[in-house]
């Protein structure tokens, strides 16, 4: 009884600490301008992609050939792409496609490398050192090699190019996660923690992960970006989505596929998809390095 | 020396990956028309009938030797196809490497020398935007600026097809000066500069914010108040005190660059029909010829591998606290 209350009292005080952190961090997070402007534009891109039925002038998938590479008019803000597609319903689409596929991939990653992370760098030993002689291994490959060769065997499709990307960032994550893991280990509060009797697993879940989390989160927000590119990138060398799903990636890779006519009267149709890609990409950076100097005060600007 | 059991990783994971491909090596190489005794001939000529580790010895006795066997497509030695191409992509590589370095590392010291200025702040949010964009927009945008709307620069290719260059090297721009054919060369530099631009721009980004952040760190440290103090002029200050000590990060970040350099110089030869190693994978990879997309993973994957052992040398180089 006295060691469940002793439990209690500690998540109680630790609950009042992180209300102040939290407090800090937030204060510090939105007064970070570009971090506002990235938040807020991330949420428009989400609010797109949950409403895209309602959003959506036309079906994205609605061809009309006599009016191919029709630029920006009232009717279509954004132009019509190489089939005649309206390229604004496209782009109201693809953030459903390009961000699902992104945090999918980033999420997978992130629950792998930080279970790697975890056994390893808590863990040590054997496992320790052979896990990361895999993840150095994995690490070897430049990235897009990488994940051409598990496309390759996978098969090109949108869920194996995210599935393929996911691979490649899981050493990244394992290596934050296992150096935030070591600086934590051996601190008084996990001390603290094992006196009392809690087992490996109960001490990594309530004393190590939530120590861990700052260098965590900001490589999973800054590993977003970089998913998002990819993943266009594999659609774009025909390992990703295929045509005629609007993913933002596909749309600009149909777009240059159909002809370097493209180039003279199809302008709009590589401008705007590009627009979404690189601004949704920038907006999730601004957030991760607004998070990065948020959580770690001796990085503040 | 980590580099041995990292390579056998490599080389371990690609001959795996391939294996698991679907479909019988033998059987694609001959065609569907084969009868089943001509593909146990190639089969046992190839060795698939030994066991998986005997087929793994084999396999790593030939990648050391430099033989990867024959591109199914075109039927000539992979390694042959890799070298025919390897010049065009090394000298489109070296080319936005040097772009990257000589712009990025300028402005990420004037950034970090004038922090908070107009400038810093500008550049700031512009290299976050250059990480931003996704390669292939880049490149096609600067086509359409460019290449149609300004009509300034010449695109798709390596050179135009009416400009004639004596083969020496592989590289235009060097054997164009060697022959002293000197519209050649300003040929080949017009044809360079977009796609050099393309791929050069996000490690320009990446270099001008590392070298900024170093240079903050560094501009605070004891010994540069000292020369301060001494009366250095504050350029020797900057450039002699500060840069050379901030240059390590940047040098270890531009090694990790050859990685994603390899990357984009895939998408980059892909817009603009540059004839290299890149190209090729594409080729490959919609011809399902896995021959040829093993070769370059695993010549990839060594290279990148032996870019950021020598890097981690110039280290060693550069800081004399730093043994190898």
């Amino acid at each position: 009884m006295a060691e469940a209350q002793l439990q209690q009292d500690a998540a109680a005080s630790s609950d009042v600490k992180t209300r102040s952190r939290k407090q800090d961090f937030l204060k510090a997070f939105f007064s970070n301008r570009l971090a506002v402007f990235g938040t807020a534009v991330l949420g428009v891109f989400i609010l797109m992609a949950v409403f895209a039925p309602y959003l959506a002038p036309y079906s994205p998938l609605q061809q009309n050939l006599p009016e191919k590479f029709d630029g920006p008019s009232l009717a279509h803000p954004f132009g019509q792409d190489e089939l005649g597609r309206d390229i604004l319903s496209r782009v109201i689409y693809g953030a459903r496609i390009s961000l699902t596929a992104g945090l999918a991939a980033v999420a997978l990653a992130t629950v792998v490398g930080t279970i790697v992370g975890l056994v390893t760098g808590y863990l040590g030993s054997w496992l320790d050192s052979s896990l990361m002689r895999l993840m150095d291994v994995l690490l070897a490959f430049p990235s897009i090699l990488l994940a051409i060769i598990i496309v390759s065997v996978l098969g090109p499709s949108l869920v194996n190019a995210m599935f393929a990307v996911s691979i490649v960032f899981i050493p990244q994550i394992a290596r934050v996660v296992r150096s935030a893991v070591i600086s934590v280990r051996e601190r008084d509060y996990i001390e603290a923690e094992r006196a009392l009797g809690a087992g490996n697993t109960q001490i990594v879940l309530s004393g190590i992960l939530p120590n861990s989390m700052a260098p965590l989160v900001v490589q999973a927000t800054l590993t977003l970006a970089t998913a998002i590119l990819d993943i266009a990138a594999l659609s774009f060398l025909g390992l990703g989505a295929r045509a005629p799903t609007p993913e933002w990636g596909a749309m600009l890779t149909d777009a240059f596929r159909s002809g370097f006519g493209v180039f003279v009267e199809g302008q709009h149709a590589i401008i705007f998809p590009g627009i979404a890609i690189a601004l949704a990409v920038l907006s999730v950076n601004f957030i991760g390095d607004g998070l990065r100097d948020a959580l770690d005060p001796r990085r503040k600007r | 020396m980590q580099i041995i059991p990292v390579l056998l990783g490599v080389s371990i994971v690609v001959f795996f990956m391939v294996r698991a491909i679907p479909g019988d090596p033998a059987q694609i190489m001959l065609g569907q028309q084969a009868t089943q005794a001509q593909v146990e001939l190639v089969r046992e000529k190839m060795g698939l009938d030994q066991p998986f580790f005997v087929q793994y010895g084999l396999f790593l006795k030939d990648a050391v030797r430099g033989d990867l066997g024959d591109s199914i497509v075109t039927g000539r030695p992979v390694v042959t196809e890799l070298l025919v191409r390897l010049p065009a992509t090394f000298e489109l590589t070296a080319f936005a490497m040097l772009i990257a370095v000589l712009v990025g590392v300028p402005v990420g010291v004037i950034s970090a020398v004038k922090q908070y200025s107009l400038l810093d702040k500008t550049t700031s949010v512009l290299a976050l935007t250059g990480i931003s964009m996704p390669i292939f927009w880049l490149a096609m945008i600067l086509v359409v600026i460019f290449g149609v709307n300004l009509e300034l620069l010449p695109f798709p290719g390596r050179l135009d097809p009416t400009t004639a260059i004596t083969s020496i090297t592989g590289l235009v721009l060097v054997d164009s000066l060697l022959t002293l054919n000197f519209a050649g060369f300003w040929d080949g530099l017009l044809y360079l500069i977009m796609p050099a631009l393309a791929l050069g721009t996000i490690p320009m980004a990446v270099v001008m914010r590392m070298t900024r952040s170093s240079m903050l760190e560094v501009m605070n440290e004891d010994y540069v108040r000292t020369a301060r103090a001494k009366g250095v002029v504050p350029w020797r200050v900057v450039f002699k005190h500060a840069l050379r000590n901030a240059m390590l990060p940047t040098i270890t970040v531009i090694g990790l660059q050859v990685g994603l350099l390899m990357g984009g110089a895939i998408i980059t030869e892909i817009i603009f029909s540059w004839p290299g190693i890149g190209l090729y994978v594409y080729q490959s990879v919609n011809a399902r010829d896995y021959a040829s997309i093993q070769g370059v993973v695993l010549y990839g994957a060594l290279l990148f591998v032996l870019i950021n052992l020598l890097v981690d040398i110039l280290y060693a180089v550069l800081d004399p606290r730093v043994r190898l």
